[in-house]
């Protein structure tokens, strides 16, 4: 499905060899950093994880497409590869997952990058609100939104679509179609099998892309970014994708589906296929790719490092950053929570 | 319906360099508004009906026509949407003063204002500040259709990151709301709707201080403690208490979230006797807060135990039985009946 009208400033044009192979770069680092993460937690040096296994192609390849000197992107807990992609702190991105500070512990505003957002499509409708205040200020900014099949079934997508088509707001709602909401495929949670059709009620062009393949989503969500910049409107992309891995380190796929499932749903690994193209244009060599994986290996290394030294925040920070003017309840309740921790 | 708007131009110049003015409460936060929206660049107002047609109860009445449609605008008709959107547009760097029609309509927006809203300062350590004014209509008293009067104070002043204040009077009601949509916190500014039509003096120059309760009426017998459109009736039941000898303390609570324990206190460490009066349900609704802080702070001097008068365990009923619900002035009599004849066992 492709219902954008092409935009004509040739923002499209296919990417460089050198973008190509920053392209695979990324997505070797994120990869590489998925499975360390799913690693740490089995060796107890974070709680928790949301892997993205899979889902590489989507989140480079959108991410890359973003302009962090204006627009700014509505993540669910679910974005590493767009977090790295962006440049935000790995290590600051990752404490969410060390427990150390729901949302994270990096500067949403500088990154832009809003802090990871655990309610399903909670942010969705936080981009709409953003985008139409690049309109009030005449700002070309555009908002991306990250949500899954499994939040297209909240009633906030809708309120977010219907309200960004008729304040024509400069959002991309990119849907990342992962075939799974934890347990539940899509054909039991998408009515229609496609949320990319459901744009066509609010008058919202729409793509839908082999979420696989890195270049294609690139070049997708270029064109829609460029339709956002001209004043279009919004513009939804569901990029088909498979969440290869659980959804949570908690989780137990084996209970919902079987290896052999996996395999047919899961198709040629997005990671694996961008190298076979890369390779077969003659823009990568080996050394290049053994090159990256290395690089991927230490960056890993580096932010685990990162992680470890990471300690606790103060506990007076639980009372410090409810309000921006804190009140005199908070203020007793932070005295006699200093107080009486002291004799423990 | 509306005598003095921002379109009314011969009623507001006589007191341009401020004075006292009389308006009813409906005016008071008309004005307060226009005056917001001319001070402060970044200040939005929107929700359903507020723009053209200036909302269902005028709240925003010529707002649009004067300040345009950028900033002040008619959204869809989707709470959730609306409040989401707020904490985008807070985001944005913008001061987002939304309307929720009603006070039941807030519901469907539960999740935006309770894990978004209230929390976005503390998930981003005080980098996305929320400085949202979510004006809602609220209490009871007008015949009004199911999910029309609603009070809701407990439920917000329960979620941390929510302040919550209720203005009871047209100068309460300006000076409230100009210091509310200048907070870089998120405020729930309940408005009491059965005294949008009500009039009284507004010293436009000179409200006092913003934050806290205020004792509207002095008092050493008995102290009522209420909020919002209660407060009048706690005004009624203090003058007809007067004519039997019975001075009445009435404190004006404003503040719901921060409550201010402090004035609490004071006035009933004089009085020695409580009695807090809602329209909201009994059960965990704020009077038993207001108690805890009065019974902490005044154990020792108080005659009697707080005494609570409030709407009953019962979804809000309709217009007929309204009047059985809301505590009345006998019911009010009766409860600082029992605090006064009150007999330690």
């Amino acid at each position: 499905m492709d219902t954008l009208p092409l935009p004509d400033d040739g923002d499209t044009a296919r990417p460089t060899p050198e973008h190509l192979r920053e392209l695979y770069s990324l997505m070797a680092a994120v990869r590489h950093l998925d499975l360390s993460a799913v690693a740490w937690q089995r060796q107890g040096i974070i709680p928790g994880y949301a892997p993205e296994l899979g889902q590489e192609a989507a989140q480079v390849g959108s991410g890359y497409a973003v302009d962090t000197s204006r627009d700014f992107v509505f993540p669910t807990y679910r974005e590493m590869g767009v977090a790295r992609t962006m440049g935000v702190s790995m290590v600051e991105y990752m404490s969410t997952h060390k427990a150390t500070w729901h949302g994270g512990l990096y500067d949403p505003v500088k990154s832009r990058l809003a802090p990871i957002q655990a309610v399903v499509a909670g942010s969705v409708l936080h981009a709409v609100g953003w985008a139409h205040g690049q309109t009030l200020d005449g700002s070309d900014a555009v908002a991306m939104t990250y949500l899954g099949d499994g939040a297209s079934s909240q009633g906030d997508v809708h309120e977010a679509m219907n309200f960004a088509a008729v304040m024509k707001a400069p959002v991309v709602f990119f849907v990342q179609n992962n075939g799974w909401a934890i347990s539940v495929p899509t054909e039991r949670q998408v009515a229609g099998g496609s949320v990319a059709a459901r744009a066509a009620g609010y008058g919202i062009p729409a793509l839908q892309v082999d979420g696989n393949d890195v270049v294609a989503v690139l070049a997708a969500t270029r064109r829609a970014f460029a339709h956002c910049r001209s004043g279009n409107g919004p513009v939804v992309i569901e990029a088909m994708t498979y969440r290869r891995g659980p959804h949570s380190t908690s989780d137990d796929p084996g209970r919902y589906r079987s290896l052999d499932e996996e395999r047919d749903g899961a198709g040629e690994d997005p990671l694996h296929r961008f190298r076979q193209q890369l390779q077969a244009d003659g823009v990568a060599d080996e050394e290049f790719f053994a090159q990256a994986q290395a690089s991927a290996a230490a960056e890993a290394e580096k932010i685990r490092e990162g992680l470890e030294a990471l300690g606790p925040r103060p506990g007076n920070e639980m009372f410090g950053l409810v309000f921006q003017e804190t009140t005199p309840a908070l203020q007793s309740q932070a005295v006699s929570w200093r107080e009486e921790s002291e004799h423990v | 319906m509306s005598d003095t708007t921002v379109e009314d131009e011969a009623t507001m110049a006589g007191d341009q360099h401020g004075a006292t003015v009389t308006l009813s409460m409906q005016q008071a936060l008309n004005r307060a508004l226009d005056e917001v929206l001319a001070e402060n660049p970044r200040a939005v107002i929107f929700g359903e009906d507020c723009g053209r047609l200036g909302g269902v109860f005028r709240i925003t009445d010529g707002l649009q026509a004067k300040h345009g449609e950028n900033r002040v605008f008619d959204t869809p008709l989707a709470e959730s949407g609306i409040l989401g959107m707020s904490v985008g547009l807070a985001m944005a760097g913008f001061h987002p003063i939304p309307e929720v029609q009603f006070d039941g309509f807030a519901y469907p927006a539960i999740s935006q204002i309770v894990c978004q809203i209230a929390r976005m300062n503390y998930r981003s350590r005080g980098t996305l500040p929320m400085p949202i004014t979510l004006r809602v209509p609220s209490f009871g008293g007008i015949r009004a259709p199911e999910h029309h009067g609603e009070s809701l104070e407990a439920l917000f002043a329960h979620v941390p990151g929510l302040k919550v204040v209720s203005p009871s009077n047209p100068h309460e009601a300006y000076h409230l709301l100009k210091y509310a949509a200048t907070r870089p916190d998120p405020v729930i500014f309940m408005e009491p709707k059965s005294r949008y039509w009500h009039k009284g003096d507004v010293d436009t120059a000179d409200g006092g201080t913003p934050t806290g309760a205020k004792v509207l009426r002095e008092g050493r017998h008995l102290t009522l403690v209420a909020w919002g459109a209660m407060t009048a009736r706690c005004l009624q039941v203090a003058e007809l208490a007067a004519e039997d000898g019975i001075e009445v303390e009435v404190l004006d609570l404003r503040w719901l979230k921060p409550i201010d324990a402090e004035s609490l206190v004071t006035s009933v460490r004089k009085t020695r006797r409580a009695v807090v009066v809602h329209e909201a349900p009994l059960t965990s609704g704020l009077g038993a807060e207001v108690a805890q802080l009065i019974t902490r702070g005044c154990f020792d001097t108080l005659k009697a135990p707080v005494e609570r008068v409030t709407g009953f365990d019962v979804p809000y009923p309709s217009g007929d039985l309204e009047d059985e619900y809301i505590p009345n002035i006998d019911r009010i009599l009766f409860g600082f009946q029992r605090v006064l004849e009150y007999r330690r066992g």
